[in-house]
């Protein structure tokens, strides 16, 4: 498991046309190696996340993905994420297609594909219009009841990336606070890229703490505020007011390329993104006063 | 008659808030279910069990959560579980009394679309999607679905069915073999609908004082039954409003609160 800084972890491991995989429900959300992959310019990419949040919205909006596999995609408590609604009702910048699950289907999916099943099982989308939209979502019978019981197939990205809060010089990685689907995301992929806040000689994990064993993790990159504008317990309080500003910055696409184009491809990694947002923001905001 | 001294969102806010009871477990979404539940707990319900779909149960938040995963809500919780396991092992187990659904169209018997306005394919609006709601209404004992009454929204058919809530009426729920009984209440800013038991169809039980039966009828696209007498809701006491507003305030405050950027 090698110790790789973001960029040559992307330049290694993500390529055109993949499948990616980028996880963290609200928490954790690896916005500084999405960042990253636009970059690089990386292509026709089959985006997978249940919520896409922001950082698809940004993906999407700078035209990198060809298809989006999702459960729900708002900006919590917010309103519409209106980069992914620009290409689903209007195809810009360029067509998306789109697989659509609820959340249960989803994580149903990541565990089969974690346990290397061909499909999972839920009792759920029983009368709804979604498998009439997704063909994947199918039923099968119990053999022991006889009850039909919807299925889904096992999701399995080439790459999944994660942000966690601290990995060790092995590789080993420590996750805490809301976890949503990562352990499931993360072992069902084929490569598994982390971010994290800090890289320690210790771990520090309670017994049964959330931990992914190098083993498993193809590479680690440290990548202080690497979730922001999400949060990671313990290091930082998620920037609801962002979440809040992006609304206005995302709603047109004019607005949104000059935002991305400065901060995000105009800058050379995400500290310098970061220092980019610190500039921009008037002195009193810059301060703030702690959470 | 002159408006009330409270909005329609305080007037359903407070309306869930007290179909919820003490010790119940319930399934809280962001916005106005989440507002209430925590108005109830606040309240007449101090063990209220609040399990946010992020995988948090038993959250005591003491500012509403912007996102369904804000880090308070895991730092108040009794216990944090991922994804997987809060809809496989608590919604689908059947360890939820209380799901709370909103929605952009309702259809006459409690089926929720939030999922496109139009068509699928080439949709006039796109809607965030499924999230947790179907299994939601699938698996918690019963629902409560939020949502403002208009021909807009209580329309005569769904573009989208995303959630089920009594089918296509008559038997149609128990046909699905769906675990749950489907939405209990609709609270809806005339007042409160409930399930005909037979046929599933929702009927109009109760009306918010300023409200007529005739406005509930226009804002509802298709002919509305309503019950005979109509009950008249309380409105809300100076103690619910008093807790709601300190929360909301509380809430708009700490959401507007610069945070540091973590460099």
């Amino acid at each position: 498991m090698p110790l790789l800084s973001l960029k040559d972890a992307v330049a290694r491991h993500v390529r055109d046309g993949q499948t990616l995989a980028l996880e963290g429900f609200t928490h954790l959300i690896p916005f500084a190696a999405a960042h990253e992959v636009l970059r690089q310019g990386r292509r026709d990419l089959h985006l997978v996340r249940m919520t896409p949040d922001l950082v698809y919205d940004q993906m999407i909006g700078a035209g990198c993905a060809r298809a989006l596999t999702f459960s729900w995609g708002g900006n919590p408590g917010v309103g519409s994420l209106h980069r992914l609604r620009d290409a689903v009702e209007n195809g810009w910048p360029r067509s998306l297609a789109i697989t659509e699950h609820s959340h249960a289907g989803m994580a149903t999916a990541y565990t089969a594909g974690a346990s290397r099943l061909p499909f999972g099982l839920l009792r759920g989308y029983a009368g709804t219009d979604l498998p009439a939209v997704n063909g994947q979502i199918r039923s099968v019978t119990c053999p022991y009841t006889g009850e039909s019981i919807a299925t889904v197939p096992a999701l399995r990205p080439d790459v999944t990336i994660l942000h966690a809060q601290r990995a060790d010089r092995r590789g080993n990685v420590l996750l805490r606070g809301i976890v949503g689907a990562q352990r499931e995301a993360a072992l069902a992929a084929t490569t598994l890229l982390v971010t994290v806040e800090e890289v320690a000689d210790d771990l520090q994990s309670d017994l049964n703490a959330f931990v992914l064993p190098h083993f498993v993790v193809t590479a680690v990159s440290q990548v202080p505020g690497g979730a922001w504008p999400s949060y990671a317990h313990g290091y930082y309080a998620r920037d609801n007011a962002f979440y809040q500003e992006w609304d206005e910055i995302a709603r047109d696409r004019a607005t949104f390329t000059a935002w991305m184009d400065r901060h995000v491809l105009g800058t050379t990694d995400h500290a310098a993104f970061l220092r980019s947002l610190q500039a921009a923001r008037p002195a009193e905001v810059a301060g703030g006063d702690g959470r | 008659m002159s408006a009330p001294p409270w909005t329609a969102d305080e007037m359903m806010t407070v309306a869930a808030a007290r179909l919820l009871w003490d010790g119940c477990v319930c399934f809280v979404g962001i916005g106005l279910p989440s507002a209430a539940a925590n108005l109830a707990r606040q309240t007449h319900a101090p063990g209220l069990v609040l399990v946010y779909e992020s995988g948090t149960i038993g959250s005591r938040p003491d500012v509403l959560p912007l996102s369904i995963g804000d880090g308070e809500l895991a730092e108040t919780a009794t216990a944090v579980v991922s994804l997987p396991e809060i809809f496989a092992y608590w919604l689908q187990g059947g360890r939820i009394d209380v799901g709370f659904l909103g929605a952009a169209q309702i259809d006459r018997f409690g089926n929720l679309n939030s999922t496109v306005i139009g068509d699928y394919a080439s949709p006039r609006t796109r809607l965030p999607g499924a999230g947790g709601a179907p299994e939601i209404a699938t698996h918690a004992k019963r629902t409560f679905v939020l949502l403002k009454q208009s021909p807009r929204s209580f329309v005569p058919r769904l573009d989208f069915r995303t959630s089920v809530g009594f089918g296509d009426g008559g038997g149609s729920r128990t046909r699905l073999r769906s675990p749950g009984q489907g939405p209990q209440a609709v609270i809806t800013d005339c007042g409160l609908l409930k399930p005909e038991p037979l046929t599933g169809e929702l009927r109009l039980v109760a009306l918010f004082e300023n409200v007529g039966v005739e406005a509930a009828r226009k804002a509802t696209g298709w002919p509305l039954d309503v019950a005979d007498p109509l009950e008249a809701l309380a409105p809300p006491t100076d103690e619910e409003l008093r807790v709601l507003r300190d929360l909301q305030e509380r809430t708009s405050r700490a959401h507007r609160r610069p945070v540091p950027l973590p460099v």
